[in-house]
């Protein structure tokens, strides 16, 4: 015992640190922030830690070759032991870090704790927030497989819009003329070196922000910041009655959370264990489906969903203005009311935001806008809409599979869901206007008029006709039927 | 010779160590950022571009649209299969030809050719496209990107070497309209 402290003693004199950490240990925090709702932060920084030490572990392994790296990750999965388990850990860690830094900005948001003084403290976790996604994007990346590929086809075909630029911004992206070899080693160096250098740096000065300024007291309705009051204000609930020291009276429950976020992340890993890699990266192995890891997939909805003359504008326009927004919000609303309690506005922009990606990842998961591309020869047409039938309506359904009609429309729920279904077409569409949708298009669909027989048309025209419910007449032109009640001249 | 002027003494030269490291550290910055910009400027000179065979003539049938797949030019031995790219070559009559690339015009996903619909169709956005590669639904605002073809002893050449995307293939249509 008398040895730790002689050593301690000793390195203490030539660090001279032990003061100022016992300080900082000490500082006085206003009480009510000794809650569950304060938590986040750290756990983000002790989820980083995991990143930075699985991360490091990874590279022991990982080869960054276009050639090699795919197989590397193999290796890692299945020959080395609990290389999945690292693996594993650093997908989940990857994922979980993202959930608990958006936590961590919605509640400093509600709390309004980006007020006055607090305003680079904001700034600096807006520049971290971006650092983290980007982050998600480039580790998407070194999982070299089929998804990371066309992952990076969808980024350079983003950035090539971007005008006059653009061109360049791909070769400057790609590291050549082609996603290849050299993409990969930049985006290594990005996800290895670059961004973890700037992540490091900028988690430094927000906490010493967070230190220098204090933490965000528990905002109370109707106690309003001003620019002119809120440091003797906040002096009087840290240094009165009202403080306590950070430890131990408050670290208690970051220190629990990180814990059990740790926690989260062993049980993710062993009972889901890693994320792929998926197929090879080979350009050439064309049946696949490309889609972007979890917390892209709301943007994946939004790209096929926009119409296409607005889609340019928006991908190159609207980032810019959320992050301006975001930068914004302190010096707009840098004093005033910090419970959400008097916020609704607030309240019901985190709500707006939290429904719209929601819904839009949900999207994703089935993906309505692609066609269904087996459904021609892998889903066949419900028997009981072929009991008797004739020939011709028969001939039609025929047509309906073998021309992939069955890829974009569904009938009895099973198929394409890229076009309307058509279990109640007939009573939609007259005869006429069936042939004229099949052979022209419109509405989003390929006009068929190039690739049908006549004969072949009139087939499928009749068996579109049969698919309406029983009680349901199909649809008619009144004028036609007038027009043929006269007799012909 | 008073103290006041021994400190402007330093502090002028001061000054001028940090001029003099400001000039260092531009002459260090200069290769920096041209290494850096490598991949857009010194490559470019040469032109990553050039004419590639698909093969012999008899692999594409009359009036049918055939998977091909060629070998970039420009190459790394670390590139692997991702240096492989592959097309669609629809061979209309003769030797009148199509040649497409794989990346849809949205987002660069790779289309696949369905002979029974007569569609290229995209797998991330539902983009679709006819057997002349023109636009027939979804969210591609264009046709299917084209590569030039020419034809010499009977093979099948296409200039090809850069992924096409639809920045870049509008800025090389603005520079030099339509020559091959």
């Amino acid at each position: 015992m008398r040895l730790i402290e002689r050593v301690s003693d000793w390195l203490d004199q030539r660090l001279q640190l032990a003061t100022s950490i016992r300080a900082t240990m000490a500082h006085p925090v206003p009480r009510e922030t000794a809650s569950w709702f304060y938590v986040f932060g750290s756990a983000a920084l002790t989820v980083f830690v995991l990143q930075i030490v699985t991360g490091i572990l990874l590279a022991l392994v990982y080869v960054p070759s276009a050639g090699e790296a795919w197989s590397s990750l193999q290796i890692l999965n299945h020959d080395v032991s609990l290389g999945w388990f690292i693996r594993a850990l650093h997908g989940w860690g990857s994922n979980f870090m993202i959930a608990i830094v958006l936590i961590h900005m919605v509640q400093v948001f509600l709390f309004g704790a980006y007020k006055y003084p607090r305003e680079l403290t904001w700034i600096v976790g807006v520049l971290l927030l971006l650092m983290t996604l980007g982050m998600a994007f480039t580790g998407q990346v070194l999982r070299f497989d089929q998804d990371a590929y066309w992952g990076l086809g969808i980024g350079v075909s983003i950035a090539s819009r971007v005008p006059v630029m653009g061109p360049w911004l791909v070769n400057l992206l790609l590291g050549g003329p082609i996603i290849a070899g050299a993409t990969l080693s930049r985006f290594f160096a990005l996800h290895v070196f670059v961004v973890p250098g700037l992540l490091i740096a900028f988690v430094v000065v927000h906490l010493i922000l967070v230190l220098a300024l204090g933490i965000n007291e528990w905002p109370m309705p109707g106690r309003v910041v001003r620019r002119a009051t809120y440091m003797e204000e906040y002096h009087r609930l840290t240094h009165g009655g009202d403080g306590i020291p950070f430890v131990p009276a408050a670290v208690w429950k970051d220190i629990f959370f990180s814990g059990f976020i740790l926690l989260s992340i062993v049980a993710c890993a062993t009972i889901l264990g890693p994320f792929g890699p998926g197929g090879a990266p080979d350009p050439t192995i064309i049946q696949t489906a490309p889609r972007p890891d979890y917390f892209f997939l709301w943007l994946y909805a939004v790209l096929s969903l926009l119409p296409p003359s607005l889609e340019t504008p928006a991908l190159l326009i609207v980032p810019g203005i959320v992050l301006l927004v975001l930068l914004a919000l302190p010096f707009v609303s840098g004093e005033g009311e910090k419970s959400w309690r008097r916020r609704p506005i607030a309240v019901l922009t985190i709500l707006l935001l939290a429904v719209a990606l929601g819904s839009f990842t949900n999207l994703s998961g089935h993906a309505p806008w692609s066609p269904a591309m087996d459904a021609w020869s892998g889903e066949p047409i419900p028997a009981h809409y072929l009991k008797e039938r004739t020939a011709l309506e028969r001939q039609g359904a025929l047509v309906f599979q073998v021309k992939q009609c069955h890829n974009c429309h569904a009938l009895d729920e099973h198929g394409g869901h890229r076009g309307p279904t058509l279990d109640a077409v007939a009573v939609r569409l007259t005869h006429d206007q069936l042939i004229r949708q099949v052979i022209q298009g419109g509405g989003n669909m390929p006009a068929y008029g190039k690739n049908l027989s006549p004969a072949e048309t009139t087939a499928l025209v009749a068996f579109l006709e049969t698919l309406h419910p029983a009680g349901q007449a199909p649809a008619r032109d009144a004028s036609q039927a007038v027009a043929s009640s006269f007799p012909q001249p | 010779m008073t103290g006041t002027d021994g400190l402007s003494r330093r502090v002028f030269l001061a000054r001028l160590g940090i001029g003099f490291n400001a000039i260092v550290a531009m002459l260090l910055g200069v290769p920096i950022v041209r290494y850096i910009l490598s991949p857009i400027t010194r490559e470019r000179r040469s032109g990553y571009e050039s004419w590639l065979s698909l093969g012999s003539l008899d692999q594409f049938p009359q009036g049918q649209t055939r998977f091909a797949t060629y070998r970039n030019p420009v190459v790394n031995a670390w590139d692997g299969e991702t240096a492989t790219i592959a097309c669609w070559v629809r061979r209309l009559a003769g030797e009148k030809f199509q040649v497409f690339a794989i990346n849809c015009a949205h987002l660069g996903c790779p289309v696949r050719w369905f002979p029974q619909s007569n569609l290229f169709m995209c797998p991330c956005h539902g983009g679709a496209y006819y057997a002349d590669g023109s636009r027939a639904s979804g969210p591609p605002e264009r046709g299917l990107f084209e590569y030039p073809y020419k034809i010499e002893a009977g093979n099948l050449f296409i200039r090809a070497g850069e992924i096409p995307t639809p920045g870049r293939v509008a800025a090389v249509a603005a520079e030099k309209p339509s020559c091959a």
